[in-house]
């Protein structure tokens, strides 16, 4: 078994709501893990809109998402969070000392005094494309990532897409697969344009085929692809060899394993009160765009708000019968100590 | 006011006024039609929701900008006359404009 990582808090979901939470939590002295199935802090801010600009966050008349992640960073920064990207959480278990058991899809152990659902809309999937019956063959000859590239080594590979994920690995597994037919519903790319000057020359060079198009039908037998049929390209429909896929069509966001924890929900919402913003297992809260109360808003300044009451009852949790006294960031010595601005 | 007819994917069509400046989809959202989505807001960042324009509007409508072809790359089952409705302003011009919402938004 692989070594736990303990910690005071984990949260789940490494959204701007998530990141505040390690600043709450940090002024009254919890230790925060996050996990995130994204590669990077921010989430939705961070993953669909990171240069559009907000102005409804208190005190900035205009910051860019990705900005407002970054000041987040550096504001929890004092309180040395720990991260893990890439997971998604996927089983919780209570122990009998009132703490939680938490592991990963990757098979990570934490044990954490209490839990934090911070997940906004929930964990980001990929989007399965429009194709009949492409369920059947997903795991096995259609991925939606390239985990090891040797999978994809002798095969006719059909990569669907026009963003840098789908001309990236068009690239990278050309020398490796028998071949490459690239698909795109149109001839313009997201992509980087090195990239798809690229792509161009190796199709001069009769190195890959790229196709117009989308994939309308695909055949094959107990989850193994033989072909694939792409429609709405200059030749009509055709057929072409395919025994692997990569579909890359971006990503929706699902509830996932949460859902599975034993919470109360309410239409794929975690309902919590207004006090504590806890969930019906005392010791698991949750904040942000995936909680439910009466009046609630969907905001990231309402998700700021609820991390700095959750934190008051995620203390008496973790240091039961310790009082806890009220203080201010401008005036006490004690708390501008954790903040690192006063010796 | 203008009028904007959606018509869901069961058949069932939604009538409903518009203010002029406002998005086609802030309109769906307002009146709870069916298979509009709306992840992102309106920040044309997630492509759900996709709408086809129907056949007699799509001159008048337009075509997507660029960044919007981007996105519409995600949405499920792209035709000629899909379009994102948070990036379709409404306007006088518009008035009986019918709009159908797909079988699922990604």
């Amino acid at each position: 078994m692989t070594d736990v990582i303990k910690t005071d808090a984990l949260i789940v979901g490494a959204g701007p709501v998530g990141l505040f939470a390690v600043f709450e939590l940090g002024l009254l002295d919890m230790k925060c893990h996050l996990i995130d199935i994204l590669d990077r802090p921010g989430g939705q801010c961070a993953e669909l809109y990171p240069e559009k600009p907000i102005y409804d966050i208190p005190g900035w008349p205009l910051i860019s998402a990705q900005g407002l992640v970054d000041k987040l960073i550096e504001q929890i920064h004092p309180f040395k969070p720990d991260f893990t990207y890439n997971r998604m959480v996927s089983s919780l278990q209570k122990l009998e000392d009132g703490s939680f058991r938490v592991t990963t899809d990757e098979n990570e152990v934490f044990e954490a005094k209490v839990v934090v659902i911070a997940a906004g809309g929930g964990s980001f999937q990929p989007k399965r494309p429009p194709i009949p019956g492409i369920e059947a063959y997903e795991g096995k000859s259609v991925f939606y990532s390239v985990r090891r590239m040797e999978e994809f080594r002798g095969h006719d590979l059909v990569i669907v897409g026009g963003g840098d994920s789908a001309l990236d690995w068009t690239l990278n597994l050309q020398p490796v697969a028998r071949s490459v037919t690239l698909v795109h519903r149109r001839p313009e790319f997201r992509a980087a344009p090195d990239s798809v000057n690229k792509m161009y020359a190796m199709q001069e060079m009769k190195q890959l085929e790229f196709r117009v198009g989308q994939v309308s039908g695909l055949t094959g037998a107990d989850g193994q692809l033989a072909s694939a049929t792409i429609k709405g390209g200059p030749d009509g429909d055709i057929e072409v060899p395919c025994t692997r896929m990569l579909p890359f069509f971006g990503l929706t966001m699902k509830l996932g394993p949460i859902a599975e924890w034993g919470l109360n929900l309410h239409e794929n919402l975690i309902p919590v009160d207004t006090e504590k913003f806890q969930s019906s297992v005392p010791g698991i809260f949750a904040v942000g765009d995936i909680n439910w109360y009466p009046g609630k808003l969907k905001l990231i300044l309402s998700g700021f708000h609820e991390v700095a009451l959750m934190a008051q009852a995620a203390k008496r949790i973790i240091s039961p019968g310790e009082r806890i006294v009220f203080q201010y960031t401008t005036s006490s010595t004690s708390l501008q100590k954790k903040l690192g601005v006063v010796e | 006011m203008t009028k904007l007819t959606f018509i869901a994917h069961d058949g069932t069509p939604f009538d409903v006024e518009a203010e002029n400046g406002s998005t086609v989809m802030e309109n769906a959202i307002r009146n709870a039609v069916p298979g509009i989505e709306a992840e992102c807001g309106g920040a044309c960042a997630c492509a759900t929701c996709h709408v086809y324009v129907d056949e007699a509007w799509t001159t008048e409508v337009g075509e997507p900008e660029a960044m919007e072809e981007d996105m519409l790359d995600f949405a499920y089952d792209v035709q000629p006359n899909s379009r994102l409705s948070c990036q379709i302003k409404v306007r006088d011009a518009l008035d009986g404009l019918v709009v159908r919402v797909p079988a699922r938004q990604g």
